[in-house]
């Protein structure tokens, strides 16, 4: 493991910089467990100051730091990104394997299933849930929610897998040495679907931590817990741009865009690590 | 003709199957509520000040009626269907008495044109240029370009457009970024009409190609450059077919077809962020009256726009899949 870190990050440059740019951000995140104030506290600094020696980001309309803000609202959005990844990377490996290795009525009953929730469109039914749940909407439930419509792509990827690795000579003797479907799945299968997961993963990171932006800087979250988003929507809010507090805005969008692209690089590189096939195109074969 | 048949055959019945989950799903979703909607709006519009307890009743008793929550679930579920088929979702309760219904469809063609010049633009731009990194590799242009679009892929369709809104609308401040018009200039065949909507259409155009160029360029150079290898087009090269000829032909063609597979599949979530960047720029369509529905508690206008995006979205996909088979002589002729 540590090897082939240590390999991607010595010859493969965009692994090396995505590795370095999501490491800062997180370390920068993980700085606020040591912050100065509680990340909730309003009105507890001089308002609209700009960046100085002792503001480095300056602070909100709202007397916040937006440094401390914006290591807790960064640890936030990730951790809701994880939570929807792990969740819904438990979703796609169950319906993907289960369809690919039982095939016939079962494969076509949970793809059809698929393909339905391919077609539905996202953000207007996660409005619909926060519209319905309003104030009782947490991170948890949007998690959940946003979970259970993220891992269609995936488990159709997770099948085609499963699929040939079925009509595989081991297979065959797993079956016949009496192992039951739930052991040959998870003993047998699992270890070669373990990369396709891993680098789905990445990508519906990326695209649970999209959707946490998005939603809460609609203000269509819990605004009260820090994150990406709702520190832009607290912005817009108190007219920041209007007011010239650019700093309120522009510093969570640089940090963003720098998590989303870190993310991104470890994504296309990884999947480049994991199919050959890319591999041997770079070196020109 | 069989092979087209039995095509068409599955294409409905996965139509009908996602417009019947669809609905259903939005019918369970409102269900789930731990609010109850009616009870939201009489507080809403008590708010103002003391109302009589009769006229509450009576109000909560219209309301019912209105959000077609009286009787059994079953009933309620039958009725929703109801509604959805007849496009009657009530007044609506922020911009009353108008019918929700004639709110979306004055809406409608602000996203849909929106959209889909954007989608024509994006699918057409990002495949061209996915499919040229893919055939020329070594080409510096292209890589850098292809840097480009990689970096921006990733970024949500909101941050995007907030950062165009921020360029050139106040560090240079040339081009409209509210509206899909200008307010004083009636809807007309006019030169100026025409010009505004260009203008006002640029930003929120420009947002949805930017976010969604990346994932066509992507796949298309990946497709195109796993063709180059194949075996009809190494004997293509060696028989002295022209260069611009193998890559039309041979090359890109094909890579085409599950590029347009993708399209329809990508639909829903072109949709999502059509809704944000309406939102941002004030763009007069669907998206902006679903979130302002949202901030206003109007719940017949909420459950009227998801409802009717969902038949919309699967409608979208079902036309596309109706042009597949003009384009893969396979399904064609199967």
């Amino acid at each position: 493991m540590f090897k082939i870190l240590r390999d991607l990050l010595r010859y493969n440059r965009e692994f090396a910089i995505g590795f370095v740019l999501t490491l800062g951000i997180f370390l920068f995140a993980l700085a606020h467990f040591w912050a100065p104030m509680p990340d909730s506290a309003i009105y507890l600094l001089p308002p609209d100051m700009p960046p100085s020696a002792q503001y480095w980001f300056g602070t909100t309309s709202r007397g916040q730091d937006v440094l401390w803000q914006m290591s807790s609202a960064i640890w936030n959005t990730m951790l809701f990104g994880i939570t929807v990844t792990i969740l819904s990377r438990l979703l796609a490996v169950a319906v993907g394997m289960i369809s690919g290795y039982l095939g016939g009525k079962w494969d076509e009953a949970l793809m059809t299933l698929n393909d339905t929730m391919i077609a539905l469109p996202n953000i207007p039914i996660l409005l619909l849930v926060y519209f319905v749940m309003r104030d009782s909407m947490s991170w948890p439930v949007l998690a959940a929610t946003a979970a259970l419509l993220g891992w269609n792509y995936d488990a159709r990827l997770i099948r085609s897998v499963t699929l040939s690795l079925r009509t595989r000579e081991f297979t065959r003797h797993a079956v016949f040495a009496g192992m039951s479907v739930p052991q040959i799945l998870i003993r047998q299968h699992l270890p070669y679907v373990m990369p396709v997961i891993f680098f789905t993963a990445m990508n519906n990171l990326i695209w649970a931590i999209g959707l946490e932006v998005t939603l809460s800087v609609l203000g269509f979250s819990d605004i009260n817990r820090p994150t990406i988003g709702g520190m832009i929507y607290w912005a817009n809010q108190h007219q920041a741009i209007i007011a010239g507090i650019w700093w309120w805005i522009a510093f969570p969008i640089v940090a963003i865009v720098l998590l989303f692209l870190g993310l991104f690089l470890l994504a296309i590189s990884v999947n480049e690590y994991i199919d050959p096939r890319s591999r041997l195109s770079r070196m020109g074969v | 003709m069989d092979g087209f048949a039995k095509y068409l055959v599955r294409r409905l019945f996965q139509f009908f199957l996602v417009i019947f989950l669809g609905v259903s799903l939005a019918f369970v979703i409102t269900k789930l509520s731990p609010v109850d909607p009616v009870e939201q709006s009489v507080s809403l519009m008590t708010n103002f000040g003391a109302t009589d307890p009769r006229a509450v009743e009576l109000m909560r008793e219209a309301l019912q009626e209105l959000y077609g929550l009286k009787g059994s679930m079953i009933e309620q579920y039958l009725g929703f269907w109801g509604r959805v088929l007849q496009g009657d979702f009530g007044p609506s309760l922020s911009s009353f008495p108008t019918p929700v219904m004639s709110l979306i469809v004055s809406a409608l063609p602000w996203t849909v044109g929106l959209l889909t010049l954007a989608l024509i633009i994006t699918w057409t731009l990002g495949n061209l240029l996915g499919a040229l990194a893919g055939y020329y590799r070594n080409n510096t242009l292209l890589k850098l370009s292809g840097a480009a679009i990689m970096a921006l892929h990733p970024v949500p369709a909101y941050i995007i457009g907030l950062v165009l809104l921020l360029a050139f609308g106040f560090i240079w401040p040339v081009l409209p970024i509210s509206g899909g018009a200008q307010m004083n200039l009636q809807p007309a065949f006019s030169f100026d009409y025409i010009r505004s909507l260009i203008l006002h259409g640029t930003l929120p155009a420009l947002t949805l190609v930017l976010v969604g160029i990346g994932s066509w360029f992507i796949s298309m150079r990946s497709l195109v450059s796993n063709i180059v290898t194949d075996d009809h087009v190494v004997y293509a090269e060696l028989g002295g077919v022209s260069s611009s000829k193998i890559f039309s032909q041979y090359v890109a063609r094909n890579a085409l077809l599950p590029q347009l597979t993708g399209l329809a599949l990508s639909l829903g979530n072109v949709f999502g962020g059509a809704v944000i960047t309406e939102f941002l720029f004030n763009y007069p369509g669907v998206g902006r009256l679903l979130i302002q529905g949202i901030y206003r508690g109007d719940y017949s206008l909420v459950l009227g726009v998801t409802t009717m995006s969902i038949v919309a979205v699967a409608v979208a996909v079902f036309i596309i899949d109706l042009i597949y088979p003009l384009i893969d002589p396979r399904v064609r002729h199967g």
